[in-house]
């Protein structure tokens, strides 16, 4: 697949928001994600043309993050936070059922391709553990049953919303392409905080 | 008296907190117009003066780092903020940038003023697409308003702000890994001398700092150091956030003067969950020893930490009561210091390999007694030898565990495996208790 001019002028544009080229490799590779889904070979070939790089150049940036992805991901994919505090407050009974409920394990997706399945690292929101990510949105305080409601969602076509991102669920590619650094006009929607967050305010607000 | 001070997240409650409008409609970003007005090394001076120490682990002072950019050198300088927080337990700067966003591009403004860079970058974890979102659009939004691009404010400062967005490496959290990453390479920390101060992004002056740091800065200009002094100790001055996460009644978010105690934070926010006791906890992150019941009265500031055998790190607060494992927990911590090791160096690249089979093996019960004296000894063998503190990290929840939890690390051998029950410290049994 040759990229179109639009997509070339897009290249472009991720490239001069540097002082220097080569530092825009990792929005560009999050872009090719966003065309493909994963990261392609076209997408090397791409880069390192545009980069005036050897495509084993990329590609050793690339195999580096575990965000790039070197195969086809589902439209919808889950990241179940197994690092130990995730794990402990229920992340491994999520992951276990979960795996059980799809029939697939760690980075396999659903025949359907609609689906795919990642244990994750800490992702940050610990005080909402356990933590799921789907496309990498935020999704607080699972169950066991949520999480399954959430995939099946999914399947369908119809998952819910992040607990704390824009009022529907974006494709993998369409936030792959946030990650490049493009706008999607969503930033507004969503809290601004969830409870967990007003931890402290609302207690210092009750004069404690 | 509150003992609480809600002061970066003193708005996190209004609908349009993370909004031009709503940062501007409490005095957002007059602190940059005074800061503009000032003279670069008055700004450094002032923020050396308040007190103020890095809130991303290491807690170097900020001012101090600022003013070891060489002036007059003719070079371009660079402002890094360090937005990866990735470091298990840590939660901070994501709600912070999710719920204020302007508040780090005020400070990034005054930061890069101080210490005269005209281009700036804030490289944020690419695991957050809200967060993202949120700071983009303040950018976007800040250079709508003339407070970001030539001219800032109309006082003849011109600066640039990229947001670079990672794609999954712990190890990017380094300051030196993140600045391989930005320039467009693996990961990988740089060996240090030289410092990022003296050649850091591009091989010029840098300054790296972590954005709770930053966002700490416009209150301190706004409000001046006697009021930010009034908080925190002796030598850990002002507020911080922690993150109170795991088996509490009310996780979440606390800000308060450095130096309150876990005693204190669990008794203001509802305590451990109901019917459990405490067992063990992170001061500031898995990298940072473990703490038990015996350390609830330590005053959560740099030194007290400190002389109480851990370190304050990110004020990531993670409690795990009586029903939890300790030989799980830290095996899942090495396995995630194994997975994120980025292998330039051969203590750390080997070595928590070796400590993750070593672990798994006390954790199924196979082996004697004399292993754990052994998984000791290769832990400091690969601490402190390492290239970086990663590497550390990863021997601070083995050291700790066994300092004060042998006897569970035993009773997995005598036992034949784990005795405890898993699903007994997940949250669906509490729930199905209730
Ligand atoms: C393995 C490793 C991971 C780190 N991750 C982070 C991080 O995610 N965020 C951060 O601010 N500092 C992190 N640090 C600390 C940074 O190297 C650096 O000290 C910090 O960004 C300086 O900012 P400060 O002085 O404002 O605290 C990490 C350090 C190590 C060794
Ligand atoms: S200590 Fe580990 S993470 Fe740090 S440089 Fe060596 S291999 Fe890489």
């Amino acid at each position: 697949m040759a990229y179109s001019s639009e997509q070339l002028a897009i290249f472009d544009s991720i490239i001069a928001r540097y002082p220097r080229k080569r530092s825009a490799i990792m929005p560009l590779l999050h872009f090719v994600q966003s065309i493909s889904g994963y990261v392609t070979s076209e997408g090397i070939e791409a880069i390192a043309a545009k980069l005036e790089l050897s495509t084993a150049e990329v590609t050793a940036v690339s195999t580096f993050y575990t965000q790039y992805k070197p195969g086809p991901v589902g439209e919808y994919h889950v990241g179940i936070c197994t690092n130990t505090l995730c794990a402990v407050m229920g992340g491994d009974a999520i992951y276990e059922a979960i795996t059980e409920h799809l029939g697939i394990s760690n980075d396999e997706t659903t025949s359907d391709g609609k689906v795919s399945l990642e244990r994750i690292e800490c992702n940050a929101a610990c005080d909402y553990a356990p933590v799921v990510m789907v496309n990498w949105e935020f999704y607080d305080n699972q169950t066991i049953q949520s999480v399954k409601d959430l995939v099946d969602g999914a399947r369908a076509g119809n998952p819910p919303a992040p607990t704390r991102g824009p009022n529907s669920l974006r494709t993998w590619k369409e936030n792959s392409a946030v990650l490049a650094g493009l706008t999607d006009g969503l930033a507004s929607e969503g809290p601004s905080a969830g409870a967990a967050s007003l931890l402290g305010l609302n207690l210092s607000k009750e004069g404690k | 008296m509150s003992k609480l001070a809600p002061v970066l997240s003193a708005h996190w409650d209004e609908a349009d907190s993370f909004t031009l409008a709503g940062y501007k409609r409490h005095g957002g970003y007059n602190a940059a117009m005074k800061a503009l007005a000032m003279a670069p090394d008055e700004v450094i001076a002032l923020v050396k003066d308040s007190g103020l120490r890095g809130r991303g682990g290491a807690g170097f002072p900020t001012g101090t780092k600022w003013s070891f950019i060489p002036q007059g050198d003719n070079k371009e300088h660079y402002l890094v903020v360090n937005a990866d927080e990735s470091e298990p337990g840590t939660c901070k700067d994501m709600p912070l940038l999710m719920a204020n966003p302007h508040s780090l591009i005020e400070g990034m403004i005054i930061a890069s003023y101080a210490i005269r860079a005209s281009y700036a970058f804030i490289y944020i974890r690419g695991e957050v697409v809200h967060v993202v979102r949120r700071v983009q659009q303040a950018i976007a939004d800040a250079y709508q308003a003339g407070l970001l691009g030539t001219n800032i404010g109309g006082k003849g400062f011109d600066l640039e702000l990229v947001l670079h967005i990672g794609a999954g490496a712990y190890i990017c959290g380094e300051e030196t890994a993140l600045l391989d990453s930005l320039e467009g390479f693996r990961g990988q920390p740089r060996l240090r001398p030289p410092f990022p101060a003296i050649a850091g992004l591009y091989a010029r002056p840098t300054v790296v700092n972590n954005v709770e740091s930053i966002a700490s800065v416009p209150a301190i200009i706004e409000y001046g150091n006697e009021w930010f002094q009034s908080m925190g100790t002796e030598k850990s001055k002002g507020f911080t956030l922690y993150s109170l996460s795991g088996h509490v009644t009310n996780p979440g978010q606390i800000e308060a003067p450095l130096g309150i105690t876990l005693r204190e934070l669990l008794e203001l926010s509802g305590g451990i969950r109901a019917g459990h006791t405490l067992k063990f906890w992170t001061p500031g992150g898995s990298s940072t020893p473990l703490f038990t019941a015996e350390h609830l009265d330590v005053p959560l500031d740099y030194e007290g930490v400190s002389a109480a055998g851990s370190m304050l790190g990110t004020k990531a607060l993670q409690i795990f009561d009586e029903t939890t494992c300790v030989v799980r927990a830290v095996l899942r911590w090495t396995e995630f210091y194994k997975h994120e090791s980025c292998g330039k160096c051969t203590p750390c690249r080997e070595g928590t390999w070796w400590l993750v089979q070593m672990m798994r093996d006390l954790e199924a019960g196979k082996g004697t007694p004399a292993d754990l004296d052994k998984l000791i000894d290769i832990t400091n063998n690969i601490a402190g030898r390492s290239f970086c503190a990663l590497a550390d990290g990863a021997a601070s929840p083995i050291i700790s565990s066994i300092k004060y939890f042998r006897a569970e690390y035993e009773a997995h051998l005598t036992h034949g495996g784990c005795p405890f029950d898993p699903i007994a410290s997940t949250l669906f049994a509490t729930a199905g208790r209730a």
